[in-house]
């Protein structure tokens, strides 16, 4: 008998240490969109009251620059951590649109009124259906949406300044040089 | 006497009701045919809230949303494998409590029945080895220190 094959179980077990080591990293909330590189779904919803017009997913298609589109809710928890994060980008020139997710529109006026608003445009989407249709699991979630209104990435939870520098700004970047 | 009989009733009583479903009586379909697809679908949904209850069981309220619109589906007219599609569109292949068998997945799928089958036929060729050892019997110098061996303990 070869020696050599007594070897195969110890192999096969830190195979299996390592894939579970590396399992246990990951967070089990971060689902990955089925969204990539698709684009948005149809949607087309009011503003916050009626001052302050909405948008539509028509809105990004028009050869637009890549755009964030942030969904939200004044009932999160995560969302005020984020916020100061989402002004900060709003004033560097990159033009966020709010999705406010099963919310009351007045409670999200009241709320961005208090925090500040970063959002260039807000749409209430108080019966969740396009936050679904964004398979959107949890707020804050924000997508990347390139110049074709095209969804390029999607960030589960609150942007860091980790996320913002490493991630999603030289994504931005990227894809303002894309035709 | 009575508090035996009620304390048997209050048993029994806990015992027939099994795990509370989370369905509002208001999201229900008049249809009991169509009810009853939505709460076998749902049954199979993962509530992607909560990761591991399926929609039927959860209370989140995404979890409620995601019911009614299944219902909304079959309503429509989609079939039981239309419905299930719309969400998996949706949050991807997540959204299924049972993993489908797509490519991804073929490990998870084949990967016992390979290593039970490769297993198995180690084991029969190790055990086939064994066999096919010839038995040799012993040399004479080894019967004869036998023979002392065995002596010795007379």
């Amino acid at each position: 008998m070869t020696r050599w094959l007594y070897g195969v179980p110890v192999l096969l077990l830190a195979v299996l240490v390592a894939v579970f080591a590396h399992g246990l990293t990951k967070d089990p909330s971060r689902i990955p969109s089925t969204l990539i590189d698709r684009p948005l779904p149809p949607f087309a919803l009011a503003g916050l009251d009626a001052a302050s017009p909405g948008f539509a997913a028509a809105d990004f298609t028009a050869g637009h620059e890549p755009r964030l589109l942030n969904v939200f809710a004044s009932w999160c928890a995560a969302c005020p951590v984020e916020h100061p994060m989402l002004l900060k980008i709003a004033a560097g020139g990159t033009p966020v649109y709010g999705l406010d997710w099963k919310d009351e529109p007045a409670k999200a006026s009241a709320w961005l009124a208090q925090l500040g608003n970063p959002y260039r445009r807000i749409a209430s989407d108080p019966t969740a259906r396009t936050g679904i249709d964004l398979g959107v699991t949890g707020v804050p979630e924000t997508f990347v949406v390139d110049r074709h209104g095209r969804i390029r990435y999607k960030q589960v939870g609150p942007i860091t300044a980790a996320d913002w520098e490493g991630t999603l700004r030289p994504m931005l970047d990227r894809l303002r040089a894309e035709a | 006497m009575r508090r035996l009989v009620l304390a048997a009733a209050l048993l029994l009583a806990m015992s027939s009701s099994g795990p509370a479903a989370a369905v509002l009586p208001s999201e229900q379909l008049r249809d009991p045919t169509l009810e009853a697809r939505a709460r076998t679908i749902s049954a199979t949904l993962r509530c992607v809230v909560c990761q591991n209850q399926s929609i039927d069981d959860s209370d989140a309220p995404l979890a409620h949303d995601l019911r009614v619109i299944v219902r909304e589906r079959l309503t429509a007219g989609d079939s039981d494998a239309a419905a299930v599609q719309y969400l998996v569109d949706r949050y991807g292949h997540y959204v299924l409590l049972k993993p489908p068998v797509i490519p991804a997945t073929l490990v998870l799928w084949l990967g016992p029945v390979v290593l039970l089958v490769g297993g198995g036929i180690v084991v029969a060729r190790l055990a086939a080895r064994k066999a096919r050892v010839p038995d040799a019997g012993l040399t004479a110098d080894e019967a004869a220190a036998a023979a002392r061996l065995l002596e010795g303990r007379g």
